[in-house]
């Protein structure tokens, strides 16, 4: 049994910390066709892609700023870094790390979560991966895990060219472009037909540069029947100045394949997080997200699933928390393209201390998709009277044959359940904690237990100082 | 009587705009068992609860003195810590945190330790056998879904495995059938020899009584009590019902 309540004491710092920056080369501030250039450049960019930033580029110039959603006002792109290159190079053994940038990931316990129980890690310090190691048994079965950029160079090139940003164009969004201009970093995975990996492969993602953006890439493809569980992880020092992350991250499901992708973020709360998730899945696949959203100041992020051959699959498994200054619009969208597919979105969004949170779902299930089912529930808790709890569930139902079910719930902590606990000796503090954990053990218990705790930490500090 | 372990002292206490209980007084000496009977709404369950310091309850007159401590300057968390439990009459559901979760952080938070997991495991499947309970109990979330039986059961659990100084409990057997009441005397006598524990049981029948020691019975009627007797009034109770104390107040208010 996993023993997820129990939690060690904490402090910030395990977050908060940072070390001076010492980045190798840092590109000066804002857009510019030249700034993309010398981004292609230094990356060393086959042709075509520095012909897709420049595009992008240009995409992200002709498309205005979103009129919806939390205000971005405090986020001056004149004034961000889009590439900060650390003073590293990429390393498959902790050893060669820098010494500070080691220890940043060793206090966020990566290499001992690689030692126990990871098939491989990769991890990244500002723009670029400082770390990729992938376990032996996973490389004999043809498991690929590598960063992106070198696999635009090797074999996979053109498998990624066929597929990079193919899922979320340039056009998709004014950050979508932006990440098309000047992404750095991330990781390619490619899992072949049949293989099966029962243990997790990770990415960490750290942003330690104040002022700048981080970009990365994900582009996972999996093989007919093949099942990965990929982990994701983030966080940043805080910083008094905006900080903006518009990652990309797209996935192909492939026939019978099963991907789950988890993700505990918790960025800084200086933090603009414009990411942006999609999974294409094929028949008889699966697709899971089990999504922690903690950090950042300003959230968008909507994951979304395309379910593109019969009897495709998506679940998805949310909680976010917004605390003090925090606006956090979360969400999922679902498109239903072919008949018997299925959707399961369970939700849990908690404010606190005039936080804002807001879950937006969108289910659409197109007229071709005979047979399908979608089942949406979302249940908000809303720890103080001067905190926000908003559910904007959006369907678009172009068949009579689906079965389509949608469920709201807002609440608060009821006094007689902290009463409760206390009487059996819980400070009000950790009765409260221990509540709010139990709610969002939806996701909890969909996590690996290591970060089923850090989870269940993250709720403790969110939740340090409610009483009084 | 021993040692003085609880003391009462002309209690009133409102809820809302209601004055429920009006100077109760009670002394429970250590290692006894009391039990406290009294028609419905009488103010047994808010005294329990005064006792464990809901807030939902005002205390406007009266002392409670508790192991030789001024109880009500404490928070309940501090009640639990200083050795009160109350089995609750109602059990409240907790979602998302399970049984033997939930029992092992309140150990560690009124030890300070942590505890080893094998140790713990043993320990609440020695208890749950006691209570003739599924170990499968331990792993559910706490109270949801469960029976009216189960949680009294669960309630009695976590007696065992925190073994408070004082436990009240409050209707622990209302509502089970005869072989869970059986099971759940039990329990409560297991607290109360092995463990030594001080008890003030609130019951409306003889039967969980059946294989206890009882000290002394008191009677609440309309927040007052009214009697105070040995376990003889409990068999009184039994076939007469309160008739006799009610007539009694009346009188006494005419
Ligand atoms: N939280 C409360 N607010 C208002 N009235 C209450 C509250 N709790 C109990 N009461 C009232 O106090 C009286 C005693 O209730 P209770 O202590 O539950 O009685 P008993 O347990 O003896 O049946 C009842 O009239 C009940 O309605
Ligand atoms: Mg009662």
């Amino acid at each position: 049994m996993a023993e997820k309540t129990y939690v060690e004491d904490i402090d910030r710092s395990m977050y908060d910390f940072r070390f001076e920056e010492k980045d190798a080369w840092r590109i000066d501030a804002g857009l510019s066709p030249e700034i993309v250039e010398q981004i292609s450049e230094e990356k060393n960019d086959p042709d075509w892609m520095r012909d897709f930033r420049l595009k992008s580029l240009e995409i992200y110039n002709s498309i205005p700023m979103k009129d919806w959603g939390p205000s971005i006002e405090g986020l001056d792109m004149e004034h961000i870094a889009t590439y900060v290159r650390p003073n590293a190079k990429m390393a498959d053994n902790w050893d060669a790390v820098p010494d500070d940038i080691k220890e940043t990931f060793e206090r966020l316990g990566i290499p001992e979560a690689e030692r126990k129980s990871l098939a491989g890690v990769g991890a990244q310090y500002d723009s670029e991966l400082v770390y990729h190691n992938v376990q032996d048994f996973a490389v004999k079965q043809g498991v690929v895990y590598t960063d992106i950029e070198s696999a635009l160079h090797g074999e996979y090139g053109e498998m990624i060219r066929d597929h990079f940003m193919k899922l979320v164009p340039p056009s998709d969004h004014k950050f979508a472009a932006l990440h098309g201009a000047v992404w750095s970093g991330g990781s390619f995975v490619y899992v072949p037909d049949g293989v099966k990996l029962d243990i997790p492969l990770q990415s960490y993602f750290r942003l330690n540069a104040k002022g700048a953006g981080q970009f990365e890439h994900t582009l996972i493809i999996l093989g007919k029947g093949s099942s990965l569980h990929f982990i994701e992880g983030c966080s940043a020092p805080k910083y008094n100045v905006a900080n903006l992350h518009a990652g990309c991250v797209e996935l192909f499901v492939g026939a019978n394949a099963s991907l789950r992708y988890s993700t505990i973020e918790n960025w800084s709360k200086n933090m603009y997080n414009l990411n942006t998730k999609r999974a294409l899945v094929e028949e008889g696949g699966r697709i899971e997200w089990v999504s922690g959203s903690f950090g950042s100041h300003v959230s968008y992020l909507y994951p979304m699933s395309v379910l593109h051959g019969r009897g495709a699959r998506s679940e998805f498994t949310g909680v976010t928390f917004a605390g003090a200054g925090q606006n956090l619009d979360t969400g999922c969208k679902v498109v239903h393209a072919a008949p018997d597919t299925s959707s399961y979105v369970n939700t849990r969004s908690i404010s606190k201390g005039g936080g804002i949170s807001t879950f937006r779902s969108a289910v659409v299930v197109q007229e071709k998709a005979k047979n399908s089912r979608s089942s949406v529930s979302c249940e908000s808790l809303m720890l103080d009277s001067e905190s926000r709890s908003d559910t904007i569930p959006a369907m678009d139902i172009r068949t009579r044959q689906a079965d389509i079910g949608h469920e709201a719930k807002i609440g608060r902590i009821s006094d007689d359940a902290v009463f409760y606990l206390m009487s059996r000796g819980l400070p009000e503090d950790e009765a409260r904690a221990l509540i709010v954990s139990g709610f969002a053990d939806n996701v909890g218990k969909e996590l690996p237990l290591e970060y089923a705790v850090e989870m269940n930490n993250l709720i403790r500090l969110e939740m340090k100082g409610t009483v009084g | 009587m021993g040692e003085e372990l609880l003391k009462i002292r002309e209690l009133d206490v409102r809820a809302e705009e209601n004055q429920i209980l009006h100077g109760v007084s009670l002394t429970i000496g250590r290692g006894e068992t009391h039990v406290l009977m009294g028609p419905n709404g009488a103010g047994k369950s808010t005294l329990g609860n005064v006792l464990m310091g809901n807030p939902q309850y005002r205390v406007t007159g009266g002392s409670i003195e508790f192991a030789g401590r001024d109880l009500l300057s404490q928070n309940v968390d501090e009640r639990a810590k200083a050795g009160l439990f109350l089995s609750f009459q109602n059990p409240v559901e907790v979602p998302g945190v399970s049984l033997s979760n939930f029992i092992r952080s309140a150990l560690e938070m009124r030890s300070g330790e942590r505890i080893r997991m094998w140790e713990f495991r043993k320990k609440i499947h020695e208890s749950l056998e006691v209570l003739n309970m599924d170990s499968s109990y331990a792993d559910r979330d706490l109270n949801v879904g469960f029976s009216g039986g189960e949680k009294k059961k669960a309630e009695i659990l976590q007696l065992l495995m925190l073994k408070p100084v004082f436990a009240i409990l409050d209707e622990t057997d209302s509502g089970l059938d005869v072989d869970a009441v059986r099971t759940v005397s039990r329990g409560v006598e297991e607290y109360q020899k092995d463990k030594k524990g001080t008890l003030l049981i609130i019951t409306h029948s003889t039967r969980i009584l059946e294989a206890l020691h009882v000290d002394a019975v008191h009677v609440l009627v309309e927040g007052r009590i009214v009697e105070n007797g040995d376990a003889g009034l409990i068999s009184e109770i039994n076939e007469n019902g309160f008739e006799r104390f009610l007539t009694q107040k009346a009188a006494e208010e005419g």
